[in-house]
């Protein structure tokens, strides 16, 4: 393999690998605060880029994107408040049972409203064909797009969750939801919260991709199970391990078109999902003892 | 019957078993007793393999079981029971109880399939046995009521029927006098003792002290994980170390 | 407990006659086709049923196992070994009588494997693969479980858009008939076909199938065996304390809803004459799922009920083009309001009628919850 032909690869595995972190960082924030783990995840992305390809004509791309953001996270709050809140203690079947039927509505009402037919928003910078170059090799504009757009999301949660107020309310009720509860914390709130949260960078996410990889009502249950492996790969619950996983696994599963036919790629992130589960289902970076501990 | 020799259970940082060692004698009742939080609960579960043990071995019948699964300890002959009652959602009384017969039948899964004549005498022969021990305990007539719908201590006594269709020559109870009132108390240990003329060795966890001193043979005390001390009902009530850790340092007086 | 199975059973078949000569009277017997198709599903959602509500184990991925049965099926009985035939495995096959000589639409010969050999190794084959990827993926538990068999279920998808032998996006036609049983004397052969003569008769061999499964399935849960994953769906580790293997009885019962699926993947097959790649998509998985769901997990006749009822509906075109969007309402519905499915519903409610001061069975519904809150 040619120097050039690597760092082409590489590229391609860190873009999408931003994609699937960022779709692993939405099961985590779900997950930190419920326990429940959120197949209706992809579908974030979805909706962020069918709709802010749908604003596109009205308004200029920056707000475009910033309305497919706030719809989406209303979306995600409305699915918490009808369908999560007012549940007592269901069993991990049950919400495992809903939110894969949350996500087939979801699905279905964009296959209705936008049809089947693919979609991108138009690159946000030059075109398909501008490049930067570097060296001799050469990558779109929108790959620095992607990457900076997630590595900003990254840096911007950790401050929420640190800094802010809010945001350790949050992990306070991520750590124990009846401590949190007597400290005065609204827990079903913060849900909600979480919810929203995890729909904003989701359908952000969406946005940016939209240019590279296209959008279509079906692409939620791929990114759902990619972002799900990656979410695993790096330990669930774990946000820096899900950025180093996705990178992983983008970088994986681009460097896997050498070797197997591309019709096949996407059995390639599964086989790693079910080696994962298999080997070691508490991540690459967690340790065992603490997973036994979780409520699995 | 039962050994256990230096075992060590270690939850991370918590050293929840600590270089325990004990016997238990054929025939005998064995109580172990401590303070909330002594590692009570979870040497039953390392006995029974629900946990495995960090280090040292326990031996049943001479056979080292520390590596052994749940099921493969009920099959070497060891029975248990659950703190808190754990019994079969949407089965009857009864059916729990055949439940318990598992080890001593065995038709498979492709006979059951087929429903196979030779496995209706077999039924049969569940069935009775079963309805024999709710009949002993005295619940023959829940028989077909849903178990999870039953009293507590009715749900209790199920729970020990299901353990004793297993014929176990080792009986572990956890706790069976939680949540029971003094007359229920008092059947439990006339119940236990007759279990033991039985033949079954009996080792039980227990709070109730009136219970444990009342039936048992020799006594184990665990505090924070460790043996404290080992003896008959008498002396151990005599021990001070017992009694500073169950009444407090200072004001085992003032109390 | 046994009376209420034989009555059952008793009820299916005369409903089944019923059906029949009801279409008969009417002129209404198009209804069969649809008919027979739902109950190959049925059969498909039974055996799931089985393993969700008994087992406690879900699977989103039982499409797989339905498309391993029909391709396999399909793929044999179809791609010609004419060209092969002096390799040893197809001489092998010949000498021993597995394969038929045939002819293609256009008159060209074909060398395709027998249906009933077909069968056979689609079946050994689902088996096999739940055997294989059961093992180590029953050991998960919860969003785990549900993870992986989503993922099993898009390999297995993947793998045929992907791969000509099985007709990539197109899918496997020309499918032919498969005779059950041939001619005996004066008495008919007993085909599987879509067939327009043979439509009754394929009415009736579907919903053979199903109720020769459904009395299987009832046995099963009777016996000892079934004993043990019912004990093991209300408490693993009282079940385990009573001796039960239950990682091999989970094992056993996953194996077995493969062969139903894979089952109703070769007989649904050979009677449509062809199958695509949507049989093995994510959104049949999960439609099985959901009628498992409505028919109320641990309520075996619901589930037949609502798998036949339901599936004929759907291929009747009721839900238009919203089938899925049906689907996925219909998951969500029932697991917010009835998680013990409508039919569980509708008894309750009666119930509270009858007995307006609750007769105790609103508390054990209580337990109920709260026993299965924490643990699966």
């Amino acid at each position: 393999m040619s120097l050039d032909l690597f760092f082409q690869y590489l590229f391609a595995g860190i873009t999408y690998g931003s994609i699937y972190a960022i779709v692993a960082i939405g099961f985590n924030i779900i997950y930190n605060t419920t326990g429940i783990i959120n197949f209706a995840q992809g579908e974030f992305v979805m909706l962020g880029g069918m709709i802010s390809i749908s604003l596109l004509p009205f308004m200029p791309l920056p707000l475009a994107i910033a309305g497919a953001v706030a719809i989406t996270m209303v979306i995600g709050a409305l699915m918490e408040i009808c369908f999560i809140r007012w549940l007592e203690s269901p069993s991990v079947l049950r919400m495992i049972i809903i939110t894969i039927g949350i996500s087939i509505l979801l699905r279905e009402s964009a296959l209705h409203i936008w049809g089947e037919s693919i979609r991108s928003l138009p690159y946000f910078y030059g075109n398909e064909i501008s490049a930067f170059t570097i060296g001799s090799v050469r990558f779109s504009p929108q790959v620095l797009w992607v990457i900076i757009a997630c590595g900003l999301m990254v840096i911007a949660l950790s401050i929420f969750f640190k800094m802010t107020p809010v945001g350790r309310e949050m992990r306070a009720c991520a750590a124990n939801r009846t401590a949190a509860l007597l400290c005065g914390i609204s827990t079903r709130n913060m849900v909600t919260l979480s919810f929203m949260l995890s729909a904003g960078i989701g359908a952000l996410a969406g946005c940016v991709m939209s240019p590279i990889t296209y959008t279509q009502y079906d692409i939620g249950t791929t990114l759902a199970i990619k972002g799900f492996t990656v979410a695993i790969l790096g330990g669930l619950g774990n946000y820096p391990g899900a950025v180093a996983a996705g990178i992983l696994l983008g970088t994986l599963e681009a460097f896997s078109i050498s070797v197997v036919p591309l019709a096949f790629q996407d059995a390639v992130a599964i086989t790693i999902l079910l080696l994962i589960l298999f080997i070691r289902p508490h991540g690459l970076f967690g340790s065992s003892e603490a997973a036994r501990l979780k409520d699995f | 019957m039962l050994e256990l020799k230096s075992v060590n259970k270690k939850f991370g940082g918590l050293h929840a078993v600590n270089d325990v060692s004990f016997r238990v004698e054929p025939g005998c009742i064995k109580a172990v007793i401590g303070p909330n939080g002594a590692g009570k609960t979870t040497l039953f579960n390392l006995i029974t393999g629900n946990l495995p043990v960090t280090s040292g071995t326990i031996s049943f019948e001479g056979q080292e079981i520390q590596n052994t699964k749940p099921h493969q300890a009920a099959a070497l002959g060891m029975a248990r029971t659950f703190q808190n009652v754990k019994l079969f959602h949407g089965m009857t009384a009864l059916e729990c109880v055949m439940v318990g017969r598992h080890l001593r039948s065995r038709a498979g899964f492709i006979s059951g399939l087929f429903n196979l004549p030779w496995t209706w005498k077999e039924e049969r022969a569940i069935r009775a046995a079963s309805m024999e021990l709710l009949d002993m305990l005295q619940i023959a007539e829940f028989a077909g009521v849903e178990a999870t719908s039953l009293s507590f201590g009715q749900q209790r006594a199920v729970e020990m029927a299901r353990a004793l269709a297993l014929e176990p020559r080792l009986l572990l109870l956890d706790e069976p006098a939680a949540g029971l009132n003094i007359y229920e108390t008092a059947e439990i240990a006339r119940l236990i003792r007759r279990i033991r003329d039985m033949g079954i060795t009996v080792v039980l966890v227990e709070h109730d002290m009136s219970l444990v001193m009342d039936i048992s043979d020799e006594v184990v005390v665990l505090s924070f994980g460790r043996k404290l001390a080992e003896d008959s009902p008498l002396n151990i009530q005599q021990n001070e170390e017992v009694i500073k850790i169950y009444l407090g340092e200072d004001d085992a007086f003032a109390q | 407990m046994k009376k209420r199975k034989h009555l059952g059973i008793v009820g299916l078949c005369l409903l089944v006659v019923g059906i029949h000569l009801y279409t008969a009277q009417t002129g209404t017997q198009f209804y069969l086709t649809q008919l027979t198709m739902a109950a190959y599903y049925g059969l498909l959602v039974i055996g799931l049923g089985v393993l969700m509500g008994y087992a406690g184990q879900i699977s989103i991925g039982h499409a797989g196992f339905f498309a391993i049965g029909g391709y396999l099926s399909a793929a044999l009985t179809t791609h010609n070994l004419l060209p092969f035939q002096d390799r040893p495995l197809v001489e092998l096959l010949d000498n021993l009588g597995l394969l038929q000589p045939s002819v293609d639409l256009y008159g060209g010969a074909l060398l395709t494997v027998v249906p009933w050999a077909a069968c056979l190794f689609a079946m050994c084959m689902a088996a096999l693969i739940a055997l294989i990827i059961g093992i180590p993926v029953l050991k998960l538990k919860g969003h785990y479980l549900a993870m992986a068999t989503l993922g099993f279920g898009m390999i297995i998808y993947r793998i045929l858009l992907a791969t000509p032998y099985f007709g990539a996006a197109d899918g496997i036609s020309g499918v032919p008939a498969f005779t059950l049983v041939p001619a005996i004397g004066s008495f008919e052969p007993i085909v599987v076909s879509g067939a327009f003569g043979l439509r009754v008769m394929n009415f009736y061999l579907a919903f053979g199938f199903l109720i020769i499964g459904m009395i299987l399935l009832l046995n099963l849960i009777d016996s000892r065996s079934g004993r043990a994953l019912r004990s093991l769906h209300g408490s693993g580790e009282a079940a385990e304390a009573s001796g039960i293997d239950t990682a091999g009885f989970k094992l056993r019962v996953f194996v077995l809803s493969a062969v139903y699926a894979a089952l109703a993947g070769v007989m649904l097959t050979h009677y449509n004459g062809g199958i695509g790649p949507s049989e093995a998509s994510v959104m049949k998985s999960v439609r099985y799922v959901a009628l498992v769901a409505v028919g109320g997990m641990t309520n075996l006749w619901g589930i037949l009920i609502m798998g036949v009822g339901l599936t004929f509906l759907s291929l009747r075109g009721v839900f238009g083009v919203y089938d899925d969007a049906v689907f996925g309402m219909i998951l969500i519905l029932v697991m917010l309001f009835a998680p013990n499915g409508i039919l569980s519903l509708r008894i309750q409610s009666v119930l509270h009628r009858l007995f307006p001061r609750g007769s105790g069975n609103e508390p054990m519904e209580k337990q109920h919850r709260s026993a299965e809150s924490p643990g699966s």
